[in-house]
Formats: C-alpha cells, structure tokens, sequence
C-alpha cells in the first residue's frame, strides 16, 4: 500500500507511462507534488472503517439490461476516415508499433 | 524426458456465431471490405457506450453448460492498456466475477482437465504491419481495421492439468468439438475464429511447485500447437538442465522455423488496473434461462462416444474401437451409425463401415438417407455383397446418390444364390482334400484359404461369411 | 411564477411570434456581447436560421413542431452534434466533428427547439471555473473579471446573459449547478439514470449526468421532459413512466418536511449561509416543516470522489490516443505519437487527473483507493437513506463562495476541488439536486440554495424549489447581456 507523502517522482514516472504521457521530469515533480496533497486529502477515505461495506459501482440497481442480437446500420466508411489523422488502403494508418498485444 | 514433467494450460479465444456485435449493433462478419461494420460504440468515438447482445449471452452459456461450469451472476470490468487495435484503449472483459466457471472438459481417452472459467469479452480489430514482410520487427508502419473490434468473444481457462502436447492437442480438438455442437462456434483456427495460446512450463517429476511458465501464440492449427509445445517443453528442460532458468516471457510459435521465439516487446508494465466497467449493469442469467439452454443443448460429443459405445459394452472404451467411434462422432457421423443399428444392422459392421469409408466423405456422408445406408449395410449383412462389393457402392451413393440396390445391379454385384454357392463351396472343398480334412480336424484357420479358393472361383462376388456359414454346415 | 421558455414555446406554436423572429434576436445578442462573455465556442447562426425556419413552415402547415418550438438552447461542447464541432473544450478534439447527435440532442430537435451554438466548458468537464478550457475563459456575466463556475460555464453564461432560453450542461461533480449558483440561473442534475448518456463525452460514467439551465424553475422542468426518458442506447438509462415534472413546480410545500444540511453551511462564506438560512424561513413560512439536521459522512464525499472520478476518467480518456480521430503528433512509433499527442493535446488539470486516476487504479493501490472510495459511496447512499426517512428533501448551500475571481485558484488544485463540496455526493448517490437563484451578495453577485432529494424524487424536489423561486429576492440584470 502506498504511502501519498511518498510519492516519488520514480513513482509519477511510472503513472505517467502507463498513461502515455509524456511529462517533463519537472512535471514529474510538480504532479508528484500535487497528487501526494491531494492523496492525503483522499487519505480521509482510506482510513475510514469499511469492514462489512459493499462497494458500490452503480448508484442505481439495474440488471441484464440486453439488446436483441439485430443488425442496425453502421456508419458510412468515408464519415469514418474522413476523421482519421492518417488512412492508408481504406484502413487507419500508425506509425510503427513495437510491442506486442499484450 | 522421464525425470521432467510437463505441465499446460490452454487459453481458448473463441469468436461467437452472433449477428452482431457484442455491444453493438455492427454486423459480425469475416472477410468484409475493411472499416465498413463500425459505428460509434465499436469505434469508441467520444460518447458512446456499449449494450450487451443477448444472443452473446446465450451463447456464453451454452458453452458454460457444455462444460459443466456453475454459471454465475457476473460483471464487466475494464482492461486498461494501450494497442492501436483497441478503440477505447480498454477492453471490455470480465475480471473477477465472470458468467462460467469451475467446469470440466472430457478428453475422449476418459480424462478430465478442468475448466477454470469461460468468460465474455470484445474482441480487437486486425493490425497489419507494413513494411519489412508483414513482421511486426520490421515494420515501418501499421494499418488498422476495425470490423473485428467489439465481435464477441469467450475465453476459456483450462486449469495446468495438461501433461503433453498430445493431450494438449486432444484438448484443442475436443474443445473445439463442444463449441461447434453449442452452436456457439465454427471453430476455424485457420480463420482466427478460434485462437488457442499455451501456457507451458516444466517441473521435476515429483515436484508440487510450478516452474516458471511461458506463454505460447501463434498456434494456427492443431498441428502447430502440438509441435510448438513438444519444441518449448524440450527448449525449458534443455535450459534447466544445462543450470539456466527459464525467463517468464511470451513465446511465438514460428511455423517456418519450427521453433518458439521471444517477442523484442518493449518492456511494458502489464498494469491492467482492472475496474468494474461503470457503463454497463450487472448479469445475472435467471433460472428459467438457464434452464432453457441447458435443455436446448444437444447432445456433446463425449455424450455421443458414449451412446455409441454402449452399442459394444465395455470394449468401447479403447484401442481400435474407441478411434472408429471417435471418429464418427468426429464427423458428426454417429447418429447414422445408431440409426443403422436401431434398424437391425450389426453394431460392428456399421461402425466399421461409417469410420473407415463413410467418414472419408465426410460431407457426403452427412446427407445421406438412413434408410439408402441401412439397406446397403444390410445387404452386405446378409451376403448379398461382399465387403469389396458394398464399399464399391456406397462410395457411388456417396458421390451420386440413388438406390443401393440398383446400384448393385448396374455394377454387375449380383447376389450369389446360396444355392449356387453351396455349389460352388463343395467343389473347392472336393478340389482340396488335405485342406479339408484339416479343416474338419479344428484347423479353423483354414476358413480363409477356402474363402480365397471360393472367391477365386466366383470373381469375388461370395459373401465371406456366407462361406464360412457353409464350412461349418459341412463340417458339422 | 415566470417560465420564459414555455412562453416562448406557446407563442411560436400558436404563430404569435415567429422562430426566426426569435433566433435572429438571440443570435444578435450573441453577436452583441459574446465577444466579451465568450460563453460560445461555435455559434450555429446559420443551422438556427434554417431550423427556425423548418418550425415556422410547421406551424404555418396546421403542424406542431413541439413543446420547445423555436425556443434557442444553448449545448455544451461535450455533447456530440453531429457534423458541428465538438471540441470538450480540448486542443485534442478542436476539430473534431462527431459523425452521430447525442440522444439528447435529437430529443431536443425532435421538440422544435433551436440550438443556437456549443457552449465553452472546462477541458472534458474537469474544473469548477470553466477555466481550464484551451480556449479561453467565460466570463461571469454579473461581473466580468470573474468565473461563471464550471465545468458548465458557457452554458450557464449563456442563459444569465440572454444569449439562449435554455442550455444543457452536464454535471459531474457540480458541474452544472455551481455554474448556475454562480450565474443566477436554475441549474439542475436529474436522478442518475434519467437522461440518457449516449452522446455525452464521458468523464467519469458512474457520476455524470445531462441536466437543464433555465431561467425558471418551470422552464428546467420542461426541458427535464423533453430530454428525459429511457434511451436503449445507454444501458445506464431508466424506464420511468413520462413525467410531467413542470406541474409538480406550483404545487406549494405544506406539510412538506426539510432538513437544512449542517455540512452544507459550516465553512461557508457568510452571504451564502445567509441565504440558505432565508430560504429555509421562506419555506417554513409557506408550509413546511424545516429542520437542521447533520449527516457527518457527507464529508467524506470530497476524498471519495476525488478518487473515483479521476480513476474512471483516466479510463475514458485513454481513447484520444491520436489513432482514429483528433489530434495527432507524429513520431517514430505509435507508442511516441501517443504519448506527443497527449502531451500536446490535454491541458495540465486534464494531465493531473488522469495521473490522479491512473495511481488509484494501479496494482497495490486499487484497494485503499479506488476500491475503498466505492465504499464510502455506499457509506453516503446509506446516509441519505436514513435522512430521508425524517425528511422529504434536503436544502444547502449550492457552493461555499460568490464568484471567485479569474485567476485566483487556477494554481492551486485543492483549493478548487473544495467548491464542489455541497454538490459532490448528489452524484455519488445518484440522487437529483439543482440550485435555485436566492440573491446576491453585497456586490451584487448571485448566490443559489441546492434542493437534494431521493433517487426519482424530481417531483418533490420541483415543488421546494418553485416555492423558493417564489419567494427568492429579485436577483438585478447582469452587468453584460440580459436575462431574458
């Protein structure tokens, strides 16, 4: 469990890849900074007692909300790549990728 | 070999026979023109949000029920992580209160591995790296298809109860049997609509801790999957052996190369920071629908191995047998071989018939009328053709259809009187004096030169049995 | 009581006056004062005109174009329009156009109104203040040197200043009725689950909710109708029979019971506190029973949802990757152009909360974080409950302070969250909330009294809040523009 005083810049590293942002080692530090104040803030919660509480996700009790398996029209492809930043034979185009799919 | 022990685990995506997507309304469909089944949702465009198709979920339980799994009141949660081919950058799955779990798969040679668990999930779209012959280390640049994104998925979990590519292979084959009698699948891995990764490791015989395990993709066929498991078993037993240690990494199966090779991925923090996915409610499949899918499931194929082995009692369960009866399940040929029985055929002859010609027409066979069959496979009970004679036949029924007897005739197999044969049997028995009396002295292996003899004399056309039936009436 | 919209409505329906009569006189306005306001970040001078023109061909063919014929609405720019930009106020969608209307936006079509421009907000709805929008601030109408409140700033300018009748906002953490407290307008949050969220460009999906600005309380009523309703598109979306939510605002509040949060006027700045406290002596004195009472775990409402919002928001906003749509800023491999194209595209609150989020949902720290704040959620559901079983609804400040200055909390992000207070755990329940005008303070600057009530308690809630429009002091004109 973390500690928010604690909050290294190593640590705001780390948040910051796997958010794929690219910050500054000085933005690091600023968000490091900021996020601790406000985790201490949020510490409040992590001290409250809890034992025996269900967590909500839904405010309101809703289930097997289900649509029929029907097809329904799909956009047109030229409304589609018109948006993209970059189309190459009909499809999306990226730079490189070099990793995997997890 | 025989210190190590191999233990897997397979993981099988497996793409749902829906009309549409999961959460979508797009068509769900293999081999369109690309990006033209998208829309908001399946794109993820600012926005939108997903509605879960009821036909996935039948399916998901159909499968859930096939494999004897508890289906459970389940949530979705989110996979958080960035790949082009994910539209929202998070795939909606579910994490740790899925709909299948704690079921069972029954190999045909009687084993069990157990089912983990079968959950529901989106699928991504389809990468294609350009540049650099299609490989993703070469790669310049990379275009993105989306019709694949948001087609439902199950993914099922087999527990670490595997012990050999061969069983790995019965697993693949087996699962993908089920899947196609739920109706859920087609189970084309060559399509990519069933995708099997491996989990291997190994560990000293004895041992109860797992070995470091790697994770195997790649596998387009079930040949590739027993061949890239037998490759990366060696591959970690070589290691240890040699003092090494085998590094937890994921492994693609190169069919050219015949080895598993390391992924060059960037070293990339697999934080998935799964959460309950917010804009979708709970699941929670009621007993009146259980129920319901549970009865309109058919049969599975170990449920039809059985049924036809009771046909022959306790012989069934291996050898030569047990392959014929695998493989006219495998063929979805067993009902016809019960069909034949139940009409008064013998239980071996049709078995024999179906595994080793019917089932090489597979298709055909499939659509043949019972009753054509029946009446062949009666004819060559009763001796009116020979093997030779009835295989010729049915392969003509098979390819053009018609009357076997007809067929018969126009091929010149007429039946042998059994008068005639009686004739035909007392001269060659006449014309081979030392061969009879060694006959009629108990050498019953003697049966089959007669048999030759009376075949010679008739140009094939006796019935085997018949003449054996005649010897013994001789002999007395 | 007034309902300028409804009015409006008639008038057009009955052909007294004409749509085109009316978009043109709004569109002047907002040629006249936006440039100061810079509540618009798109003006569809051209789209109003042709669709006040389509309701006024209705009406002239014996048709009825709908209950809002040829009333001028105001959307933010978080709710798609398709074809028309829809930028959430971000460099990373600036030009995006969205190829689909949120449902709201057909509904709003389908009743005969007239959209007459997208609204500023702060970047993806993350702010109290609208200044964090990439494209500028609005400013507050009642003094321009100061917020409008946020993240629907634009919105609630637009309605204060007379430049459209009604306007949508969306509403988060507040996101809707601070702005409308901080402007002098009703500003509303529906029950979760009431209005559709397909279309709406997602913060955080378990707490956002679309809801009306209006100058009355009997107008936010009737565009509550209008864009209420069940949507297959959202599995998040309700059945409820179709209220009629506007006849519930006239009918008084005898006999009706109101507790006065003590949470929500401890801290606060004096003129609000008393406004509150003049409101609650209104409604004793029309009728109902009015009483303090305290739910001390309404205070753990800030914490908690300053976790979960981020951490569902870090999730919503993985998408703007610079793959399929926005911006892109090229480099060597995709993995680089994700990270340049965030990096240039989002603003430093939107960076902060998707850091935020990221930390409470990473491994080792989902649990004290992310997983305990779902709790203490259930904590404040269970607090309400048991506070409306002695009350029919609940009243309090709307946010603790007037109009803040621009400018004078920007760097310091905590000391932002804090406006959010009174208004944070309406969304963590789910629960229906709206601010009503109640008053100025000595420098004229307007301050508004929030009404809480249970899940589906729109009708009640309507009913405290007429009453305290009735008896609110007349709130003065707005120093830039007119309320209309």
């Amino acid at each position: 469990m973390g500690d928010a005083r604690r909050l290294t810049r190593e640590d705001a590293a780390y948040v910051a890849r796997l958010a794929r942002l690219e910050l500054t080692d000085e933005e690091l530090d600023t968000y490091a900074g900021q996020l601790a104040a406000v985790l201490e803030h949020a510490a409040q919660v992590a001290a409250l007692d809890t034992a025996g509480v269900v967590p909500t996700a839904h405010p309101l009790p809703l289930e097997n909300v289900l649509r029929p398996d029907e097809p329904r029209p799909s956009l047109e492809r030229d409304e589609v790549l018109a948006a993209a930043p970059a189309v190459e034979d009909r499809r999306f185009r990226v730079p490189r990728i070099l990793g995997e799919s997890p | 070999m025989s210190e190590w022990e191999a233990v897997i685990g397979l993981e099988v995506h497996c793409e749902l026979r829906t009309a549409t997507k999961l959460f979508c309304g797009c068509r769900n469909a293999f081999g369109d023109e690309p990006n033209t089944n998208v829309c908001p949702v399946c794109l993820g465009l600012p926005g939108s949000l997903p509605v879960l198709n009821a036909a996935a979920v039948d399916y998901a339980m159909r499968i859930g029920s096939a494999l004897h799994c508890e289906i459970r009141p389940s949530i979705f949660h989110r996979k958080n992580y960035f790949y082009p081919d994910m539209p929202k950058d998070y795939q909606i799955s579910q994490y740790d209160e899925p709909i299948n779990v704690d079921g069972r798969l029954e190999l045909p040679d009687g084993s069990l591995v157990q089912i983990v668990r079968a959950h529901l999930e989106e699928d991504t779209g389809k990468t294609s790296h350009m540049g650099g012959g299609g490989r993703i280390h070469d790669a310049a640049h990379a275009l993105v298809d989306y019709n694949r994104a948001g087609v439902p998925l199950v993914e099922i979990v087999s527990a670490p109860d595997i012990r050999s590519a061969a069983q790995a292979r019965a697993y693949a084959a087996e699962l993908r049997a089920i899947l196609v009698a739920t109706g859920a699948s087609d189970g084309r891995m060559e399509e990519g609509s069933m995708r099997v990764d491996a989990n291997v490791s190994v560990r000293r015989v004895g041992d109860t801790a797992f070995g470091t395990r790697c994770e195997v993709k790649n596998l387009n066929s079930l040949r590739s999957l027993g061949r890239a498991i037998e490759y990366e078993i060696e591959r970690q037993i070589a290691l240890l052996e040699a003092g090494d240690t085998v590094v937890q990494q994921t492994r693609h199966w190169d069919e050219g190369k015949g080895q598993t090779v390391a992924l060059r991925s960037k070293e990339e923090a697999f934080d998935y920071r799964y959460f309950p996915e917010p804009d979708l409610v709970p699941l929670a499949p009621d007993a009146a629908w259980q129920a319901r899918v549970a009865a309109a499931l058919g049969p599975m194929p170990a449920e039809r191995r059985r049924r036809v082995g009771a046909l022959f009692g306790e012989e069934a369960a291996t050898g030569a047998r047990a392959d014929q009866i695998a493989t006219v399940t495998e063929h979805g040929l067993d009902e016809l071989v019960l069909a034949a029985t139940e009409a008064g055929v013998d239980p071996a002859l049709a078995l024999a018939r179906t595994a080793n010609e019917a089932s090489a027409d597979a298709e055909r066979a499939r659509q043949l009328a019972p009753d054509a069959y029946v009446a062949l496979l009666k004819m060559e009970q009763g001796g009116a053709l020979s093997a030779t004679q009835a295989k010729a036949v049915l392969a003509e029924l098979l390819a053009e259809g018609g009357d076997p007897a007809e067929i018969a005739k126009a091929k010149g197999f007429e039946a042998l009187e059994t008068d005639s044969l009686a004739g035909v049997v007392a001269d060659v028995v006449a014309a081979c004096p030392d061969e009879w009396s060694r006959y009629a002295g108990g050498e019953d292996k003697l049966a089959q030169f007669f048999i030759g003899q009376v075949m010679k004399a008739t140009q094939g056309k006796a019935n085997g049995k018949a003449v054996v039936e005649e010897l013994r009436r001789l002999r007395g | 009581m007034t309902a300028p919209a409804a009015a409006l409505a008639a008038a057009v329906r009955s052909g007294e006056r004409s749509a085109v009569s009316v978009a043109e006189e709004h569109l002047a306005a907002i040629d006249a004062v936006d440039g100061e306001l810079h509540a618009f970040l798109t003006v569809l001078a051209e789209q109003a005109r042709a669709d006040a023109a389509a309701v006024d061909a209705a009406v002239g063919a014996g048709g009825d174009p709908g209950p809002l014929a040829g009333v001028p609405v105001a959307v933010k720019d978080n709710l798609c329009t398709r074809g028309v930009p829809t930028t959430c106020s971000s460099r990373i969608l600036e030009h995006w156009r969205p190829p689909y209307d949120a449902t709201v936006v057909g509904r709003l079509r389908a009743a005969g109104a007239v959209v007459v421009g997208k609204t500023n907000l702060d970047e993806f709805a993350m702010g109290s203040s609208t200044e964090n929008s990439a494209f500028g601030p609005t400013r507050n109408p009642y003094d321009p040197s100061r917020v409008p409140g946020g993240s629907s700033g634009g919105s609630a300018v637009a309605v204060a200043a007379g430049l459209a009748t009604l306007a949508l906002g969306s509403d988060t953490g507040g996101s809707i009725r601070q702005p409308a407290a901080l402007c002098g307008v009703v500003g509303m949050k529906p029950t979760y689950g009431t209005v559709s969220r397909y279309g709406l460009v997602a913060f955080a999906s378990s707490l956002d909710q679309i809801g009306p600005f209006a100058c009355s309380v009997a107008d936010a009523a009737l565009l509550y109708d209008v864009i209420g309703g069940h949507d297959p598109m959202d599995s998040t979306s309700l059945d409820r029979p179709a209220p009629d939510s506007a006849a519930a605002v006239g009918q008084g509040v005898e006999g009706l019971r109101i507790g006065l949060l003590t949470e929500f006027v401890e801290g606060v700045d004096a003129p609000v506190v008393a406004a509150v406290r003049a409101g609650a002596d209104a409604l004793a004195a029309a009728g109902a029973a009015v009483e303090e009472v305290s739910v001390p775990q309404l205070r753990y409402g800030l914490p908690a949802y300053y976790l979960i919002a981020p951490a569902e928001a870090s999730s919503n906003l993985a998408r703007y990757d610079g793959v399929r749509y926005g911006l892109r800023v090229d480099a060597a491999d995709v993995e680089a152009m994700n990270r340049a194209t965030r990096e240039a595209g989002f603003g430093p609150e939107v960076k902060r909360r998707i850091m935020l989020g990221t930390y409470a949902l990473s491994a080792g720290y989902y649990d004290a974080y992310y997983g305990q704040a779902q709790k203490v959620r259930t904590l404040i559901i269970d607090a309400f409950e048991d506070a409306y079983r002695r009350f029919d609804v609940l009243i309090g400040a709307t946010t603790p302070s007037t109009a803040f200055p621009i400018g004078a909390k920007v760097d310091d992000p905590l000391a932002m969250y804090l406006s959010d207070v009174c208004t944070i755990p309406s969304n963590l329940a789910g629960h229906p909330a709206m601010s009503v005008p109640f008053g100025a303070d000595d420098a004229g600057l307007p301050i508004g009294v929030q009404v809480l009530a249970p899940a589906l308690g729109e009708t009640t809630m309507l009913r405290v809040s007429g009453a305290l429009e009735a008896a609110a002091p007349v709130l003065g004109a707005p120093v830039v523009g007119a309320t209309r």
